[in-house]
């Protein structure tokens, strides 16, 4: 249960459990960030959650890192459960080749056909290991091993926004319209980020999510309600 | 001809190059992707707020390259500007006037404010009495361009934005000024080693310490490609995703250095060699491509003592703000208003007391 301590200037510092991308070492992150959170101590701006470890984050000119790094191991002593699960959301996908331009060469080179590789990816929870690299942009796994494939050797300029894709054991849905470098296999067609919403973004760290294939005609359906925002994403939630 | 609206604000008449409103930064939901955003130079940002009497966090406009041209639609507006940034104002009736950076300056109704090229900084900012009457998203007025998040579209200043002030007129008192612009010092920008400083070879930590290093052309908000002496790393550049802040100096596998500003994304999977220490973020926001820097390592804690410094400094400066002198030295009409009411100036034989005179008088409310 060791723990290291790695430093991000006067500003920041790093609390690692781990070197990989696993459940238990993320469940260590998530415990410590909800019970620094709660505790809230004098200077620290914020925590933000990570793979395999939390960025500290705190105000230099109101604390030390000595003092918060004191408050963090306090909390360490007493964080050894893990938080709850989170919110567990059903996100429609339509698995169509135009949609998911990358279908028919992933399958390919992973020696499986299209059907199989669309039955795998929507048929495994994923876990929400961590947000980044945008606003909303959800890191989740594990993908089933038969998937597993490293990022395009050549990224692409442009994703459209809710693109689904993969990449290593790692699977997310594009918030917004980036560049990537992942693999996508199809699109959801509801908003992960809506500026208009309390809470812009769907899917928090610590969330899991089920993807439920669509047809061309629910997703062009979903597609225009929630351009006229009329889709309430609160439906996604599934039954407890 | 359309009714003048009530509501007061500047309207932008000629936008600028790259003109976004920014505050301190939108912190605490980097959990959600979001990046932090804000002022590159909070300094300046913090000082122009203190000339015309708001919070040093206010919202205010940070223009780089070249400004916009803003026209008052209001009672009246008290501004300020600090950077290296040329300025000017267009008053009906009147030849255009120059105006000076660093003191605050009270416009009229109808006056065109001009803001010009910046150069010797990457940054100025613009701030105006009683800030700007925009909502806030999520506890913060910061522009976030990439992903249009922040006021007014999230995007740079166009043509014909309307900025809504929340007065309709100037503050009473008079303008003032900072004596001196800011001095943000030189020499090596400094650093902490870290977070995986031992991602690199011994060589590439002594190269990284002694080289020089200059911006390069892939210059923005997000940050500064650094061109100079490649950077080796023990094994792979990749680590699983972290986390990053503002001053960040991340490695790629090609060995040059990335040093990652305010619109950085949240998190990154390339080893960090070093960190900039929150007293020189200031300095490295001013960077522009082909700017010259290098780097000293100190530690967390003497980081902390430079910050708390550096603190210090800028109350004083903001200390040190006074009423605006005449250019040129005697302001012959007020010296004689002075002299009518008080007859304590004695204009005949000069008088080394009116310098005490007006630093008695404190700065404006």
């Amino acid at each position: 249960m060791d723990v290291r301590f790695t430093t991000a200037g006067d500003t920041a510092f790093n609390v690692e459990f781990g070197e990989g991308i696993d459940r238990p070492t993320n469940a260590r992150v998530m415990a410590l960030h909800a019970r620094l959170k709660a505790a809230a101590p004098p200077g620290l701006v914020e925590t933000v959650p990570t793979f395999r470890s939390l960025q500290v984050v705190y105000d230099p000119a109101v604390t030390s890192r000595h003092e918060v790094q004191a408050a963090v191991e306090a909390e360490l002593a007493h964080a050894g459960d893990a938080p709850a699960d989170g919110t567990l959301w059903r996100l429609p996908v339509c698995y169509d080749a135009e949609l998911g331009p990358d279908l028919a060469e992933l399958s390919a080179s992973l020696g499986l056909s299209a059907e199989r590789l669309i039955d795998l990816h929507g048929s495994t929870e994923y876990f929400v290991y961590m947000l980044g690299f945008m606003p909303g942009f959800a890191y989740m796994g594990d993908l089933p091993a038969d998937l597993e494939k490293p990022r395009r050797s050549e990224p692409r300029v442009r994703v459209p926004a809710g693109s689904v894709a993969t990449a290593g054991r790692l699977t997310t849905v594009y918030p917004w319209e980036s560049p990537g470098g992942w693999h996508l296999i199809g699109r959801c067609p509801v908003p992960l980020y809506d500026g208009a919403r309390p809470s812009p973004v769907l899917l928090a760290a610590g969330d899991r999510v089920r993807f439920e294939a669509v047809d061309r005609d629910r997703f062009d359906a979903l597609s225009r309600e929630a351009a006229a925002g009329r889709f309430d994403p609160d439906t996604l939630r599934a039954e407890p | 001809m359309s009714a003048p609206s009530p509501a007061p604000c500047l309207t932008i008449v000629r936008p600028g190059l790259f003109a976004t409103i920014q505050d301190l930064g939108r912190f605490g939901h980097q959990e959600l992707g979001m990046p932090v955003a804000g002022a590159l130079d909070p300094i300046a940002l913090r000082l122009a707020n203190a000339l015309v009497g708001n919070p040093e966090g206010t919202a205010g406009v940070e223009i780089a390259l070249l400004g916009p041209a803003l026209k008052v639609e209001a009672d009246g507006v008290r501004i300020a500007v600090v950077g290296p940034m040329a300025l000017s104002l267009e008053r009906e009736g009147q030849s255009p006037q120059p105006l000076e950076p660093h003191r605050s300056h009270t416009l009229a109704p109808g006056d065109v404010l001009k803001l010009g090229a910046v150069s010797g900084a990457a940054v100025a900012y613009l701030a105006v009495a009683g800030g700007f009457a925009l909502e806030p998203f999520l506890g913060s007025l910061s522009t976030y361009v990439r992903a249009g998040i922040g006021p007014l579209g999230g995007k740079p200043l166009g043509d014909g934005a309307r900025l809504p002030l929340n007065r309709n007129d100037a503050p009473p008192g008079t303008d003032v000024e900072l004596p001196e612009p800011p001095d943000y010092g030189g020499g090596p920008v400094r650093v902490v080693l870290g977070p995986q400083e031992d991602r690199f070879t011994a060589e590439a930590l002594e190269t990284f310490l002694s080289a020089s290093y200059r911006v390069g052309k892939d210059a923005d908000r997000m940050g500064l490609r650094l061109d100079g002496p490649t950077l080796a790393h023990t094994g792979s550049a990749d680590i699983p995703s972290d986390g990053l802040v503002t001053g960040s100096i991340q490695v790629p596998g090609n060995g040059q250095p990335i040093l990652l500003l305010n619109d950085h994304q949240t998190a990154g999977g390339y080893a960090k060699i070093a960190t900039v220490i929150s007293a020189d973020l200031p300095r490295v926001g001013r960077l522009s491509p082909g700017g010259a820097l290098s780097f000293r390592a100190v530690t967390v804690e003497e980081a902390e003592a430079i910050r708390r410094r550096q603190e210090q400094t800028i109350a004083a400066w903001v200390r040190a703000i006074r009423p605006v002198r005449p250019a040129g030295g005697v302001d012959l009409d007020a010296l004689y208003a002075e002299n009518l009411v008080s007859g304590v100036v004695d204009i005949v034989n000069g008088n080394g007391d009116i310098l005490n005179r007006e630093e008695m008088c404190g700065r404006a409310p």
